[in-house]
């Protein structure tokens, strides 16, 4: 049976990770690279690296730190941020990336997954997408929560995944940081409305969040968190335990 | 030496990284020289049958390939490495492969249930069918990484290991010398590494 994935989240600026609440007060963690080994080593299914530098001299550095990874790292490796261009997908694919997700660069440019999809195929194209609810619907917002698009969210992530994005990373702007669970009813809309794997993001703050999040989205295929591993308040080993005790499919080593 | 076929299809930085940390000499190559010089071969491949199939020929690597499986060298597919490997491909429409396992590519959604996601992605347990060298660092029920929508089927006596997924989709399969497996080693953590190690050792 197929397993649910634990994927822990590194935003990587000027070659550290970091973490922020509700996207400000970024606060520095460590290397890139010793947390990806540590993590592999603790269980984790997966990796997201998001590159939130803006500067070329950062992406640079990003790219270094990317091809570290992918050849001390041998888990699947999901690279997001700035990526705007077949040519970003190619960037990073080539320093060892499994998968390239786009959020901003989509909304500007939705023909890029179409293009990407065709060149690398579906299972490469993550759509990322963070949403919040705006006058009792949800939206999609862009370059990273701050701006509102106008966009109905449900609608935008059926369009994508229509122009052949494989897998979906829903990210609720509005548990993000809280630590007070999962956003079960906007990962349960989203779960209904596409039939690609969807990856909870946003809001866990324990191992309960986890287990109430594969429990009441039995759909859903994946949860993603980042400061909470980052700062050892819940440990990859300990969580795929209890998700074992409870009967949920898990990948143990 | 290992010779992994660059023919234009996916991205061999991690499967070139993965040999080079278990310790095996690798080579992403397209010279007939280089490849018949090398003790084994892997062949990768990601994307679909058809183009995949068509860049095989056209590169000239589909003969080589074809060459040196008949000479006994130990030859790896991965992913869609493997498909390629078998007779035929039906994906979007009817595709010859190189025909060095007896079988036919076909999708998975013609035999899994209907609630599963397509493509199967994420980590699923073997289970073995056949006794093989390949899993000899390897226990049944070890995980390891998929990402496909195609399974090799009509190839009963190739199977070396299934995976469940609604139904047993192949999950690796042999003919002789020639091996292929549909997940991916070399992003299957430990586990993937001792069927790499297993491989360079065969």
């Amino acid at each position: 049976m197929i397993t649910k994935r634990i994927i822990p989240c590194l935003d990587v600026k000027d070659g550290r990770v970091v973490k922020g609440v509700n996207f400000e007060n970024l606060g520095d963690v460590a290397s890139p690279v010793d947390m990806a080994k540590i993590y592999t080593s603790s269980g984790a299914d997966e990796l997201v690296f998001y590159d939130i530098t803006a500067s070329a001299e950062g992406r640079r550095i990003f790219t270094d730190i990317l091809t570290e990874t992918a050849s001390n790292v041998f888990i699947p490796l999901t690279v997001g941020g700035g990526i705007n261009s077949v040519a970003d997908f190619d960037r990073v694919l080539k320093c060892g990336a499994d998968k390239v997700s786009v959020n901003s660069g989509a909304i500007r440019n939705p023909g890029i997954i179409t293009e990407a999809a065709k060149l690398y195929g579906d299972q490469c194209v993550v759509l990322s997408c963070d949403i919040k609810r705006v006058n009792g619907e949800f939206r999609v917002f862009a370059r990273g929560g701050r701006d509102d698009t106008g966009m109905e969210a449900i609608e935008w992530i059926r369009r994508c995944v229509g122009m052949g994005a494989g897998e979906v990373v829903v990210n609720s702007i509005d548990t993000d940081g809280v630590k007070g669970g999962f956003d079960i009813e906007m990962l349960d809309a989203v779960c209904k409305a596409v039939s690609v794997p969807v990856i909870a993001s946003g809001g866990a703050g324990s191992i309960d969040d986890f287990i109430e999040l594969f429990r009441k989205v039995p759909t859903i295929d994946a949860g993603l968190a980042a400061s909470i591993f980052h700062f050892g308040e819940v440990s990859i080993s300990d969580l795929k335990d209890r998700m074992a005790a409870e009967g949920i499919p898990v990948r143990r080593l | 030496m290992v010779a992994i076929i660059d023919y234009g299809v996916g991205n061999l930085f991690s499967l070139k990284s993965s040999l080079k940390a278990i310790g095996a000499d690798a080579v992403v190559t397209a010279d007939e020289k280089v490849i018949a010089e090398a003790d084994r071969i892997i062949l990768p491949g990601v994307g679909a049958f058809e183009d995949a199939a068509r860049k095989l020929r056209e590169s000239g690597m589909a003969d080589v390939v074809k060459k040196e499986a008949a000479a006994g060298k130990p030859m790896l597919g991965i992913c869609l490495g493997m498909q390629l490997m078998f007779d035929k491909g039906y994906e979007y429409g009817e595709h010859e492969g190189l025909g060095l396992i007896h079988g036919n590519v076909r999708p998975i959604s013609d035999v899994i249930p209907e609630g599963y996601k397509i493509p199967h992605i994420g980590w699923n347990l073997l289970k073995f069918k056949k006794e093989s060298p390949l899993f000899k660092y390897i226990n049944e029920g070890d995980y390891v990484y998929f990402v496909h929508s195609y399974y090799a089927a009509d190839c009963d006596d190739a199977v070396l290991a299934v995976t469940e997924y609604g139904a047993d989709l192949t999950a690796a399969a042999a003919n002789g010398n020639v091996y292929g497996c549909q997940f991916h080693p070399e992003k299957s953590g430990n586990v993937g590494m001792k069927i790499l190690k297993a491989f360079v050792e065969l």
